[in-house]
C-alpha cells in the first residue's frame, strides 16, 4: 500500500489526536450539557443558538478582556441568558420544547451574525494563540503527549480541556451516585414520582436547562477562542445539532458522550490531517463518515438510541 | 373557504347545535380569535425587531419601508411571488408530516440532494425531450430524490421506534455533503473551473405565467397545497394522520397500521420538499454551486406553526414571509446589515407565537394567565403581608 508509509508516522497520529481534540472539545461541552437536560426530560433543540451566543460573547470577552478566562465566563453567561428563555417558556409555562428550541436557534444565529457584522465587519479581529499547559512527564509520551509541528495532543492542552474532561467524570458520578443525579433522572423518567417524593420537577428541570445553557455557551466560547481564534457568523455550522445526536446516541452517559465527541471531532478534522499526510480525499466524504457510520450502525443493529419517556413533555401537576 | 380554515371539527359541531344568530357571533368570535393569535405575534416581533434596529442605530421605519419597497411596491411583488414557490412546497411537506407529530427535520438534505440531481440532469434533458415532458420528469426526479432520502429515518422509526429527529438530521448532513460531491463530480460543468453545474439556458427554464415574470412553479406549488389540504381534511388517510398525531397509542388500539402510516407520511413529505428544489432550480437559479445551502426549511417552520398546520392557512403566511425575505434583502443592504437580521425576526415571531398561544389557551379554559408556581408565590406573599 502506498498509504501505509504516509499514515504510519508519528506526526500523522499526533495531528489526528490534536485535531480531534480541537474539534471535539466544543462538541463535548455542548453534548454534556444536552445530556443533562435530556436526562431531566427537556429536549434542547436551541443548542445551536446557545452555542453561537456563547461563541460571540466569549469572543467579545476574550477580545476586550484580553484573557481567555474572561471569554469563557462571558460565554457561560450568554449561554445561561439564552437558556433562561427556554426555562421560562418550556419549563415554567410548559410550551412546546421543539418550537421554542427552533426559535432560540434562529434568533441566536441572526442576532450574533447581525451584531458581529454591525460592529466588526471591517476589521474582523483575531484572537492570539492560546498557551497550552503540558502535564509534566506525561507530555513526553509520543503521539499522546509530545507536541510536534505545533500540534498539541492530549497531555499538552489548555487548562480548560483538562477541566472539561474532569467534569465529565464528575458528572457521571453525580448521575450515578448522588441524590441530585437521581432527581435529574427521575425528572426525565417519571416526573410524577419525583413530584410525589416531594421534589419540585419544575425546579429540577430549571437547573438542568440552565446547566445545559452554560455548557453550550462554554462550548461555543471554546470554539471561538481556541478553535478558530475569532468569531464568524454561523461559526458552529450545525455542531449544536451534532451535539444533540451525540447525547442521544450516548444515551445521556457522560463518559460515552466524551468518547463519541472525540470520535466526531477526529472525523471533522480528518480531512485537513489527511491533506497534511499527502492523501487527497474530498472533505465531503470525510465529513459524511461519522453520520454514515451511525446510520449504518442503527440499520444493522437496530439499536434504539434510548430516550427518557418524559422527554419533550411539559410537566403539569395533576394532568393526565 | 374561510370557514374550513378557521373552525376546527369540534367548533363546527358546537356551532351547528346553536341557534343561527348565536352561531354566527360565535363563528365571528372564533375567526377574530384566530386572527388575533396569528397577527399579534407578527406585530410584536416587528416591534421587538424595531427596538433591536434602534439599538444598532438604524431607523426601523426606514428598514420596514424598504421591505415594502423591495418586496411589494412597483412590481417587486413578482419577485416575492417567485420566491414563494419553493417556500410553499416545503411548507406543504412539513405541514403534512407535522400533523402526525412526526419531525422531519432533514429538509435541507432532501432539498439540496434533489436540487443537485435536477441541476445535473436538467441541461441535457431539456435539450432532448419536449419541454413539458422534461419539466414533468424533473419534478418527478426531484420528488423521488427527496422521498428516497426519508426512507431510512422512516423505516427506522416504523420498525424500531428510533427517534426521527436524530436520524433525519443525520441524513440531512449526509445529503448536503453528497449533493456537494455530485456537483463537484459527475455534474460538474467542464467549461468552468468553479464548482458548479452547467447553466440551464434561459429559454429552457420553467415558462412564466402569461402577463407576469412569475414562473409556473408557483402554480405547481398552489396545486400541491390544494392536494395536501384535500388529503388532510377529506380522506381517511388524513384523518388517520391526525389521530396518530394526537395520540399514537390510541391510534394503535384503533387498528391503524402505524408503520405504514409513518412510511407514507415520510415519503409524501420528502416528495414535496424535493419538488421545491425543481421549482427553485429550473424556475429561478438555473444552476447550483457547492456551498449553496439556503436552508429554506429553517425559516419556514415558524409559519407552518402559525398556520396551525392548516395547509390553506399556510398560503398567506408564506406570502408574508416571501415579501419579508425579498424586501429584507434590500432593507438589510440599505441599512448596512447582513440579511441574517431576518432570522432574528422569524425567531421572535416564533417565540411570541408560543406565548400568545399559551395565553389564548388559558383564556379558553378560564384560567389565570400566571403560571401556577408564580401565582402561588404571589398569593403566599399577600398572605404574609
Amino acid at each position: 500500500m502506498i498509504l501505509a508509509s504516509q499514515v504510519w508516522t508519528q506526526i500523522f497520529w499526533t495531528s489526528v489526536i490534536a485535531g480531534g481534540l480541537l474539534a471535539g472539545v466544543p462538541l463535548m461541552f455542548t453534548a454534556l450539557g444536552e445530556a443533562i437536560s435530556e436526562r431531566a426530560g427537556v429536549l434542547n433543540i436551541g443548542l445551536e443558538g446557545m452555542m453561537l451566543a456563547g461563541a460571540y460573547c466569549g469572543f467579545l470577552g476574550a477580545y476586550y478582556g484580553g484573557n481567555q478566562w474572561v471569554g469563557y465566563l462571558a460565554g457561560i453567561g450568554a449561554g445561561i441568558l439564552a437558556s433562561l428563555i427556554m426555562v421560562a417558556l418550556c419549563v415554567w409555562l410548559g410550551l412546546d420544547q421543539i418550537v421554542v428550541g427552533i426559535a432560540i436557534t434562529l434568533a441566536g444565529e441572526g442576532i450574533t451574525s447581525v451584531l458581529y457584522q454591525a460592529r466588526f465587519s471591517a476589521e474582523q479581529p483575531r484572537l492570539g494563540n492560546l498557551d497550552s499547559n503540558p502535564i509534566p512527564l506525561l507530555d513526553r509520551i509520543p503521539v499522546l503527549g509530545k507536541a510536534m509541528n505545533g500540534q498539541t495532543p492530549l497531555f499538552d492542552q489548555p487548562l480548560i480541556v483538562y477541566l472539561g474532561l474532569t467534569f465529565a467524570f464528575v458528572l457521571a458520578w453525580v448521575f450515578r451516585r448522588t441524590n441530585v443525579g437521581l432527581n435529574l433522572r427521575a425528572a426525565g423518567e417519571k416526573p410524577e414520582a419525583l413530584d410525589a417524593a416531594g421534589v419540585s420537577v419544575v425546579a429540577t428541570r430549571s437547573y438542568a436547562v440552565l446547566a445545559t445553557g452554560s455548557l453550550a455557551g462554554l462550548g461555543g466560547a471554546y470554539l471561538a477562542i481556541a478553535g478558530t481564534g475569532g468569531f464568524q457568523p454561523f461559526l458552529t455550522q450545525g455542531q449544536g445539532f451534532m451535539a444533540i445526536v451525540i447525547a442521544m446516541l450516548a444515551r445521556g452517559r457522560p463518559i460515552r458522550v466524551v468518547v463519541f465527541s472525540l470520535m466526531f471531532g477526529i472525523a471533522l478534522s480528518l480531512s485537513t490531517v489527511l491533506q497534511l499526510a499527502g492523501i487527497e480525499l474530498a472533505p465531503e466524504v470525510v465529513n459524511m463518515l461519522p453520520f454514515a457510520a451511525v446510520i449504518l450502525a442503527l440499520i444493522l443493529f437496530a439499536r434504539r438510541a434510548y430516550l427518557p419517556p418524559a422527554l419533550a413533555l411539559a410537566y403539569v401537576r395533576g394532568a393526565r | 373557504m374561510t370557514e374550513t380554515t378557521t373552525t376546527t371539527a369540534t367548533g363546527r359541531a358546537s356551532v351547528a347545535a346553536l341557534p343561527r344568530s348565536a352561531a354566527r357571533s360565535l363563528r365571528a368570535e372564533r375567526i377574530l380569535d384566530v386572527i388575533i393569535r396569528s397577527i399579534v405575534p407578527v406585530v410584536l416581533a416587528l416591534v421587538a425587531g424595531g427596538v433591536l434596529l434602534l439599538a444598532l442605530g438604524r431607523n426601523p421605519l426606514t428598514f420596514y419601508g424598504n421591505i415594502w419597497t423591495g418586496g411589494v411596491a412597483a412590481g417587486a411583488w413578482q419577485n416575492s411571488a417567485i420566491r414563494m414557490a419553493p417556500f410553499l412546497l416545503i411548507a406543504a411537506g412539513l405541514t403534512l408530516i407535522f400533523r402526525a407529530n412526526i419531525w422531519n427535520l432533514g429538509y435541507n438534505g432532501q432539498f439540496l440532494l434533489a436540487a443537485a440531481l435536477v441541476s445535473g440532469y436538467a441541461p441535457g434533458l431539456t435539450n432532448h425531450v419536449p419541454a413539458w415532458l422534461a419539466f414533468a420528469l424533473l419534478f418527478l426526479l426531484a420528488g423521488a430524490a427527496g422521498a428516497i432520502w426519508t426512507i431510512v429515518p422512516a423505516v427506522l422509526k416504523a420498525r424500531y421506534g428510533t427517534n426521527e429527529i436524530i436520524t433525519t438530521l443525520m441524513m440531512s448532513f449526509i445529503g448536503v455533503d453528497l449533493a456537494s460531491l455530485l456537483i463537484k463530480g459527475p455534474f460538474h460543468d467542464p467549461t468552468t473551473p468553479l464548482p458548479q453545474t452547467a447553466v440551464i439556458p434561459l429559454a429552457k427554464m420553467l415558462p412564466p405565467i402569461p402577463g407576469t415574470r412569475i414562473h409556473i412553479g408557483l402554480l405547481v406549488a398552489f396545486a400541491a397545497i390544494l392536494v395536501v389540504h384535500y388529503m388532510l381534511t377529506r380522506t381517511s388517510w388524513g384523518l388517520r394522520l391526525q389521530i396518530v398525531g394526537a395520540n399514537p397509542r390510541a391510534a394503535r388500539h384503533f387498528g391503524i397500521n402505524l408503520p405504514r402510516l409513518i412510511l407514507t407520511s415520510f415519503l409524501a413529505s420528502g416528495f414535496l420538499v424535493g419538488l421545491a428544489a425543481t421549482a427553485d432550480i429550473v424556475g429561478l437559479w438555473g444552476y447550483i454551486r457547492t456551498g449553496w445551502d439556503p436552508a429554506y426549511g429553517d425559516t419556514i417552520i415558524p409559519f407552518v406553526f402559525l398556520a396551525r398546520l392548516n395547509a390553506l392557512a399556510v398560503v398567506p403566511f408564506i406570502a408574508f414571509f416571501s415579501v419579508l425575505s425579498t424586501g429584507g434583502d434590500l432593507a438589510a443592504q440599505q441599512a448596512g446589515l447582513p440579511t441574517d437580521v431576518l432570522y432574528v425576526l422569524v425567531g421572535l415571531i416564533l417565540l411570541f407565537m408560543t406565548v400568545i398561544e399559551y395565553l389564548g389557551r388559558r383564556r379558553e379554559l378560564g384560567q389565570s394567565y400566571l403560571p401556577q408556581g408564580l401565582r402561588q408565590a404571589l398569593r403566599l406573599r399577600r398572605a404574609v403581608a
